[in-house]
């Protein structure tokens, strides 16, 4: 059996004493800030990654990966317990997680989503193994024109999936691109929008956009608001979910892990769609709807489950293709490229260790996270006290830090500085930052691939659309604006975006 | 015609400004053909392309239908001080240090929070200098400049 043998050989990667270590450093940083309100996984990532330089690489990447799924396990406490999602995708956790906990089942409700976001990490972990080997066949067969169509497909995917204007994400998206375009250009040697500026021919680091679009901006939305107070709702009680919560929480574990790993392989899924995609869909399937909202168990472990499952297969697309769904995976291709480790299908022959030692650190990450979570929640909760006024000039230091050790070079700090005014006036906007940082990171190579696959068929545009992989990816683009634009279509998604707030 | 929705016709006006420029900026570079793209070619196309996008949001927003929505209020103060002092640390980070940069950049910023105590931002700062030092410095091994150019060592 090869999946054992590879497996086994993820295994000994992953079990060694460092990667070990590291991993529960991931784990535990990314718990850290799920529980936290105001800082979530993509700024974090992006400040931690200058410092993966002097890591190994599947250390690195180990790391990274273990703050995005940890971020999954903190933010449900945060929600759970004081009503606040810590994380985006635990939106849907506070709506019946924290009336769970005001009926006095707050035990019940974190060991409810703890373990049904471990059910939910362990089949998505298995889904990873068994689907990125034949995907990656698959992509061998790309040629250029295929991984344009693929991105453009990836793009469109991501924005509409995602909820706010579709046009204007669409000019995101075309920005971000364009902010790739800022740097040495590789097949002339010209220098592009670089204003005389030294720093800038090596382009735009999407470390500086992302700390300063998504770190710095958010900050200053959050201080605009008055403190939040955080009140913490009475005794966590037992950690044992009674036997009439667990009936009716397994069933909606089980579908919140289908739909979530259905949705994380699309491009632009992610965890906090497919939340609140379970969610929908458990309150359709219920037998009493009107529970939900009042403390019924399989609105909690749906979305929990959705959301982990999500967080995961996410990076099928990522270490299969090379084409990252969502902003986090966008800073794993980073983290991938610091290393020169080129993100593609190539990935799981070149570099074995690494691609399934990241899978099965996954699911140590798992085993990892429960117990941090269950038994140490007291631990999590008195974080919870700390104030704002503490915890955002420590964010400020450490993505100043960051991005001063990508290049020590203090013009890094300037720009990220210049990226959080644009970040608080798209905030401003209701421009969001995601589908930009996409493009960012997709930029150079989209544009490689679009010359090279038109020097291929002599500048004849058809090539696109002739060839038959291609024409299908991009169809499928289209099908995706043209459902979306029906007006029948546009007023669900809203409604499912809107909803249950 | 009449803008209903603020917040969509400034961010079509801003995508259809940034185009432009963008387009512009290309047409410095050399343009080549489809089948030989010079470095101006695909810079050039996406410009255009998010001005018309742009300007269509902008039409969008003045279309009757559109929904009335009013631009949100803009908090300068805190976004002056918060990026002044990233600002002016990084200014400060290869005369002064990563130390006192550090201390100035946390004590300065709290001043953008609500209820600002000087005592406990001198606290924090002092407590994330020794963070820096344990996690950055000592534990990563990162190279800064530590401390003022001018004492020399």
């Amino acid at each position: 059996m090869e999946l054992i043998d590879h497996l086994m050989l993820g295994l000994s990667v992953a079990m060694s004493l460092e990667n070990v270590a590291y991993c529960l450093l991931g784990c535990l940083l990314g718990t850290l800030i799920g529980v936290l309100p105001g800082i979530g996984p993509v700024p974090t990532i992006a400040m931690l990654l200058p410092i993966t330089y002097v890591l190994p690489p599947v250390a690195g990447l180990i790391m990274l990966a273990g703050i995005y799924y940890g971020a999954q396990y903190g933010g449900s406490t945060t929600a759970i317990l004081v009503a606040l999602p810590g994380e985006t995708s635990a939106v849907v956790t506070v709506l019946d997680g924290h009336q769970m906990a005001r009926n006095g089942r707050a035990g019940a409700a974190l060991a409810i989503a703890a373990l049904g976001s471990f059910f939910a990490g362990c089949v998505a972990t298995v889904l990873l193994a068994g689907f990125a080997p034949p995907l990656a066949e698959v992509a061998f067969k790309f040629g250029p024109a295929e991984y344009f169509s693929l991105m453009v497909l990836g793009l469109i995917g991501a924005v509409v999936l995602a909820s706010g204007s579709l046009p204007k994400a669409i000019c995101m998206i075309l920005l971000g691109l364009l902010l790739g375009m800022v740097g040495t250009d590789v097949n002339s040697g010209v220098a592009r929008y670089d204003f005389g500026i030294p720093e800038l021919q090596d382009g735009i680091d999407f470390a500086v956009v992302a700390m300063g679009v998504f770190g710095f901006a958010e900050i200053m939305t959050n201080l605009e608001l008055k403190d939040q107070r955080v009140e913490i709702t009475g005794k966590v009680g037992s950690l044992y979910p009674n036997k009439q919560e667990f009936k009716e929480a397994w069933p909606a574990c089980v579908r919140g892990t289908a739909l979530g790993s259905a949705l994380g392989i699309l491009p632009g899924g992610g965890a906090v769609l497919s939340s609140f995609a379970s969610y929908t869909l458990e309150k359709k399937l219920s037998k009493n709807p009107e529970r939900f909202g009042k403390g019924h168990p399989a609105g909690l472990a749906g979305p929990e489950s959705a959301n982990n499952a999500a967080a995961q297969t996410s990076f099928i697309p990522l270490l299969t293709l090379g084409i990252p769904g969502n902003a986090v995976t966008a800073l794993m291709i980073g983290a991938m490229t610091i290393h020169n480790i080129q993100p593609g299908p190539q990935v799981m022959t070149s570099h074995p260790e690494l691609f399934w030692g990241l899978i099965v650190s996954m699911w140590i990450g798992n085993l990892m996270l429960i117990v941090l979570n269950l038994p140490l929640v007291g631990l999590w909760i008195k974080l919870l006290k700390v104030p704002y006024r503490i915890l955002f000039p420590a964010i400020l230091v450490f993505c100043t830090i960051g991005v001063y050790s990508l290049n020590y070079n203090v013009f890094d700090i300037w720009m990220t500085a210049a990226f959080g005014l644009v970040g608080y006036v798209w905030a401003k906007l209701k421009c969001e930052g995601a589908p930009l940082l996409l493009g960012l990171v997709l930029g150079p190579m989209m544009e490689e691939n679009f010359r090279r696959a038109l020097l291929l068929a002599r500048g004849d545009y058809s090539t696109f659309v002739t060839r038959p992989l291609s024409a299908a990816l991009l169809a499928g683009a289209a099908a995706l604006i043209v459902i979306v634009a029906l007006p029948s279509i546009k007023k669900k998604r809203q409604e499912t975006f809107v909803e249950e707030g | 015609m009449h803008i209903r929705n603020k917040q969509d016709f400034w961010s079509g006006v801003m995508f259809l400004v940034l185009g432009l420029g963008f387009a512009l900026g290309a047409t410095k570079y050399s343009m080549g053909t489809a089948a030989r793209m010079g470095p101006g070619y695909f810079p050039f196309w996406l410009g255009i392309c998010m001005a018309v996008l742009g300007t269509g949001v902008s039409l969008g927003a003045m279309s009757p239908k559109a929904e009335k929505v009013k631009m949100e209020k803009f908090d300068w103060g805190i976004t002056v001080i918060l990026l002044g002092s990233v600002a002016l640390s990084g200014l400060f980070m290869n005369y002064l240090g990563v130390y006192i940069s550090v201390f100035l950049l946390v004590f300065l910023s709290s001043f953008a929070g609500h209820d600002v105590n000087w005592k406990v931002a001198a606290i924090n700062g002092l407590f994330l200098v020794l963070f820096v030092w344990l996690a950055f410095i000592k534990g990563l091994g990162l190279i800064f400049p530590l401390w003022p150019s001018f004492l020399g060592n």
